[in-house]
């Protein structure tokens, strides 16, 4: 509670129901609250980070392989899903600034509207997970085979010619390299997809809430943080996305 | 300050630019750019990378309003991205010049 002599109760006439007793006023409050979720996520950056510079350092070390198993991947649905996350990020930006406004209804339509695209993502790669269960592509699997395969038109990506398919479907190497490769990539994607479930799980009571009314223009702080959540697992994705699904896309292998 | 509202307008440009970007990074990596200027520098890594780190500086200054944050916020991201730096720009620089000097060819011994 704030002392009856502070000068905060002068300039805050009346004591705020979701003001806690230990911050002065709701300003305090909200700096500490994303303060403290910055520093959670400045742990999330290291934590990716981590495994970023794994993924870069075999990606230097057996290029070549990297990028004839990233070129088995079907870069249509992760561009897709680049700008569902994107839209995703763009609702609950905008959530955020309902919130701010203390429109209850936005509110709620821009939190369902993130959670569905979230949804969308998912699918999508669920999808794409089952197309490498059919490839035989899952680390892990007895069956685990990786071949550069040919297109629809019956050509081999990035020029490949079909002795160096035959020698890398025939490599105990080849194939031990193609699986570090499918390791990290079901590695990353999955602790971000983890991490977008996790995401989920806080919108849906969080949509609960905003529609009895629990949020308004001057305590909103949940929504916020949230927000930053949000926003930083797009991030992590706006790198997955060229690093995984990117590395060589031309008709020469580099 | 952390209570600033950012205008709906700049919300939507910076969706412009993103949707920009992504489209622009997926038709940059079909081109191979190393052909096309005769080197061996990885010029669609390099390219793909810049593009993706404006897009993150895009969503971390307008969408997590870092742009209006007290300062205190902005020494704890600028923070988190400068130690991720040192851990990437330490560890690479060991495993790219690992090999530098070395009279016995890749590998060292």
């Amino acid at each position: 509670m704030i002392s009856p002599d502070s000068r905060e109760e002068a300039l805050h006439s009346g004591h705020h129901p979701d003001l806690q007793h230990h911050f002065d006023d709701m300003e305090q409050q909200k700096e500490a609250s994303s303060l403290g979720m910055w520093v959670f996520l400045a742990q999330e950056i290291m934590f990716f980070g981590g495994l970023f510079l794994l993924y870069l350092i075999y990606r230097m070390n057996y290029y070549p392989v990297f990028a004839m198993a990233s070129s088995s991947i079907d870069v249509k649905w992760g561009a897709i899903n680049t700008l569902v996350l994107i839209g995703s990020s763009v609702t609950m930006a905008m959530a955020v600034h309902s919130a701010q406004m203390g429109l209850r209804k936005p509110l709620v339509f821009f939190l369902i509207a993130t959670l569905i695209l979230g949804g969308v993502f998912l699918g999508i790669k669920a999808k794409e997970y089952h197309d490498k269960y059919v490839e035989h592509h899952v680390p892990g699997m007895d069956s685990f085979h990786f071949e550069p395969e040919p297109d629809k038109t019956g050509k081999l990506p990035n020029g490949i010619t079909p002795e160096t398919a035959e020698m890398v479907s025939h490599s105990a190497a080849y194939q031990h390299t193609a699986l570090i490769f499918f390791s990290l990539y079901f590695i990353m994607t999955g602790t971000h997809a983890l991490h977008m479930i996790v995401g989920i799980g806080i919108i849906i009571p969080m949509i609960v809430l905003a529609w009895k009314g629990r949020y308004d223009s001057t305590y909103y702080t949940p929504i916020e943080n949230f927000g930053l959540y949000w926003h930083f697992v797009d991030i992590v994705w706006i790198f997955l996305f060229p690093l995984i699904y990117l590395i060589n896309r031309t008709p020469h292998i580099g | 300050m952390s209570g600033h509202v950012v205008p709906v307008r700049i919300y939507l440009l910076v969706f412009a630019a993103l949707t920009v970007l992504t489209i622009t990074t997926y038709y940059a990596a079909t081109i191979d750019m190393e052909k096309a200027f005769s080197t061996h520098f990885p010029l669609n890594s390099l390219v793909a990378l810049t593009i993706a780190v404006t897009k993150a500086v895009l969503v971390i200054l307008f969408f997590m309003h870092v742009k209006y944050s007290s300062r205190m916020t902005k020494v704890v991201v600028i923070a988190g991205f400068f130690w991720l730096g040192i851990m990437l720009t330490i560890t690479m620089s060991d495993y790219f010049f690992r090999n530098v000097g070395s009279l016995t060819g890749p590998g060292g011994q």
